[in-house]
């Protein structure tokens, strides 16, 4: 180092790291893939994503062990998908199959509510929330405590394998397995009562699916959080190129302001004693080495940027060790950064020129463009907050009004009808009772039209009769044989209803029916 | 192929192919797709040893794990018997009224004896039980032989008219061609149908109950509702298994036709004809 070293508060170590998926470093798809080795950030969106990683993980793991008491007649487990008996358990809500709307439902809210996110606050969800990002930092986690930071993590991987070597990687890999065992030991929790699941998991008396399902998301999780990494999102992630797609000129994206850091400098005293200009860049590569997608923001927009934003935490504490106002990397527009370009540039007519934008005592100019946080609640914004609000009330009101009381009524195919010895003509039906709350109803059961009309039933000892009070199950179907009976010449040829009402007037549930009868009893 | 080129524009070798000066440039695969075909090949390779998979000439190879889709059936056919043993037994156990009053059997019962009708009583009952002209209707609630539970599985046990079975239904209706004159014929058909339908001529009718009552009631009663015992049909119903009107109750007084019954306990065994029987009595004319 030279003399400028200890006298020039700008000149800050330079990182010797290369963005290996920058496009200026693209290799061809057959080429093996370049390792990355991101450095530890500190900062407050560091701290942020520690806190989302912490909530996500906690909600993935400890979800399924919340209890919720439904009764004797349904499992106590608060979200629960139970597949043998069809039925899905999520806090107060219980959805049978026939209601698998509300899961389209759901989908189409998470649909809307990442178009809602992008539009707000940019790729907030690859950033933060998505699994990727989160298992990748938790693995990432493990291998900066294992194998040290990226330094050490970059002599190891070139260095022999020798006997440490050896020891580390072991204890890395064997880590990521647990977590990934773990990670799918978690999953299968919502398919099953979690504590007997858990009890006969590791007794060995667990079905042959669960411990498939733990090996197929062991081996997912470890394989993309621990060895694919950046390329699930960057070549078999479909949401970064919808997200391009969706991302506007009032987006927040994470932008590197070449208008203040041009020209970048990396001994800035030096060039400005040579009555050069330079820009707050130092060129320190600190942005580079956080970078999990082992890119260069200072290249602007592109696809493989997740906007972690771990590149802005790196640039603050650069920009405060030097005394440098933060946000030459920062969340901005593409219109706030290119009025700002326009104005260092003079409308693109020349490089970036620093005092077009600088006052004489090094704050900003009047005209230079800051971030705004009304740019977040525009029009689009507010109209895709308003479509993922109405899908979720809708949902509520409807989850509020349904009939827990549902009736299925097919007629018998053969025979159509029956002439009985008086005369008089007899047609079978099953009926299918759906009694959807987890506690035993009675359910009276009638028919509403056809005069003159009886029924029977085998089970409640064949009486004729127009209505009847049955046994509804607890969260359960029952199947009845109903046989209606009516003279010929009473026979019409609109249909009539079957009716269920629950006892005490709660859910009511109808059926429309035909009688069938030969032609000439009509 | 010798010579190589490579493509100016992009710097990629060709691989010699050309049409009308387009040439194929040869890129290799990308990473993933070649290890993805690699992994297909592993796959494939370990399948055939582990499957049936390479056709010989009478068979195909075993594979090492022995699996076969036949036996497989056979295991879960097996497996689903082993589950109903404990039903058949009782089932074999009780008499077919427990049965009936037991929810768990009779559901049992009913469907085994529905897949038991189709095999053995549709080709003359019909798919539905509905019956056609000399085949009974199962379904009403008309029964020649008696339609509560323990009536019916008699009737299915030993058959109607079944020479075999000492124990079968007989009943025979004289051929009354030979006794009553055609006149007679004609008025004692205009009362029996007149007890259902509208004779042709209400005055046979009444000229046949005195008919009716000097050859019929015997068998048939005085009422003409028929005797189960001997089983002979209500005349005064609305259910005709032969055929309805009166030109066809002259024919059968003429020459009456009388319909076979095989016996089924022998063939199917008792249990088979225990859910039969509940199934039969099920289908809403079950007295």
């Amino acid at each position: 180092m030279n003399l400028f070293t200890a006298q020039d508060p700008t000149d800050v170590d330079r990182i010797n790291a290369e963005p290996v998926n920058a496009r200026r470093n693209r290799q061809p798809l057959y080429a093996a893939r370049k390792k990355v080795f991101p450095k530890r950030a500190e900062g407050r969106f560091r701290r942020f994503k520690w806190i989302v990683m912490l909530v996500t993980l906690c909600i993935y793991y400890l979800s399924p062990w919340i209890r919720w008491d439904r009764g004797p007649y349904a499992p106590d487990q608060a979200i629960l998908i139970d597949m043998a008996s069809r039925r899905f358990f999520f806090f107060f809500v219980e959805i049978w199959p026939q209601e698998f709307y509300y899961v389209a439902g759901l989908l189409v809210m998470a649909g809307f509510g990442l178009f809602l996110v992008t539009s707000a606050v940019g790729r907030a969800w690859c950033g933060y929330a998505c699994p990727q990002t989160v298992w990748v930092d938790l693995f990432l986690v493990v291998e900066r405590f294992i194998e040290g930071d990226r330094n050490a993590r970059m002599k190891l991987d070139a260095g022999p394998w020798t006997l440490d070597k050896i020891r580390k990687r072991l204890a890395k890999h064997a880590i990521w397995l647990v977590i990934g065992a773990a990670t799918g030991g978690a999953w299968i929790f919502y398919f099953a009562d979690a504590p007997t699941l858990a009890v006969s998991l590791f007794t060995g008396q667990a079905a042959a699916i669960a411990y498939t399902t733990v090996a197929v998301l062991t081996a997912t999780t470890y394989v993309f959080g621990g060895l694919m990494r950046e390329q699930v999102c960057t070549y078999m992630c479909p949401w970064p190129r919808i997200q391009g797609a969706m991302l506007d000129e009032n987006s927040l994206v994470v932008t590197y302001n070449d208008w203040r850091g041009e020209p970048r400098a990396r001994h800035a005293r030096k060039v400005q004693a040579q009555g050069q200009a330079t820009g707050d860049c130092v060129d320190c590569n600190a942005c580079v080495a956080v970078c999990p997608m082992g890119i260069d923001i200072r290249d602007g927009q592109q696809l493989e940027c997740i906007t972690c934003a771990l590149c802005i935490d790196a640039c603050d504490s650069v920009m405060n060790k030097i005394g440098k106002p933060r946000g030459l990397i920062a969340y901005a527009t593409l219109d706030e950064y290119a009025g700002n370009m326009n104005l260092a540039t003079d409308n693109g007519h020349g490089p970036v020129q620093p005092n077009r934008i600088r006052t004489e005592d090094g704050g900003f100019v009047g005209t230079v463009r800051h971030f705004n946080w009304r740019i977040i609640f525009r029009p689009r914004v507010l109209f895709y907050a308003v479509l993922w609000i109405s899908v979720g009330i809708a949902m509520l009101v409807h989850l509020g009004m349904r009939e827990r009381l549902e009736l299925n009524v097919v007629h018998d195919r053969n025979p159509q009808y029956v002439l009985e010895s008086d005369g008089s003509i007899r047609n079978g039906y099953t009926l299918r009772m759906l009694n959807m709350v987890p506690a035993p109803r009675k359910v009276v059961l009638s028919l509403s039209g056809l005069d003159g009309a009886t029924m029977r039933i085998a089970e409640l000892g064949n009486k004729d009769g127009r209505s009847f009070t049955l046994d509804a199950a607890p969260d359960a179907a029952t199947s009845l044989k109903v046989f209606v009976t009516l003279d010929p010449k009473a026979v019409k040829a609109d249909g009539f209803l079957f009716v269920i009402e629950a006892d005490d007037h709660s859910d009511r549930a109808t059926y429309r029916a035909a009688f069938n009868a030969p032609g000439d009893a009509l | 192929m010798s010579d190589k080129h490579i493509d100016e524009l992009s710097g990629v070798e060709t691989t010699g192919h050309e049409w009308d000066g387009i040439r194929e440039l040869n890129n290799p695969m990308p990473r993933w797709w070649v290890w993805t075909f690699y992994a297909t090949i592993v796959w494939a390779i370990a399948y055939a040893f582990a499957y049936p998979a390479i056709p010989m000439i009478s068979s195909a190879t075993k594979g090492y794990l022995g699996f076969s889709s036949r036996a497989e059936l056979q295991q879960d056919l097996d497996h689903a018997k082993l589950g109903q043993a404990q039903l058949h037994e009782m089932i074999t156990a009780k008499s077919v009224e427990d049965i009936d009053a037991d929810p768990t059997l009779r559901e049992f019962a009913v469907s085994g004896g529905a897949s038991a009708f189709k095999v053995n009583c549709a080709p003359c009952h019909g798919s539905g039980a509905t019956g056609g002209p000399g085949f009974p209707n199962l379904n009403d609630d008309d029964w020649l032989w008696g339609g509560d539970l323990a009536a019916i599985q008699t009737t299915i046990a030993h058959g109607v008219r079944y020479e075999t079975d000492p124990d079968t239904h007989v009943s025979e209706m004289p051929a009354f061609g030979e006794i009553l004159d055609l006149n007679q014929t004609r008025q004692v058909a205009a009362y029996v149908w007149s007890l259902t339908g509208t004779p042709s001529d209400p005055a046979l009718a009444v000229a046949g109950k005195q008919v009716f009552m000097d050859n019929c009631a015997a068998c048939h009663g005085d009422d003409a509702k028929g005797k189960v015992d001997m089983g002979a049909p209500n005349l005064a119903d609305a259910i005709w298994l032969k055929g309805r009107g009166e030109d066809a109750v002259a024919r059968q007084v003429m020459a009456p036709k009388h319909g076979v019954m095989p016996a089924w306990q022998g063939r199917l065994g008792e249990t088979a004809v225990k859910e039969l029987t509940v199934f039969v009595h099920s289908l809403g004319g079950g007295k």
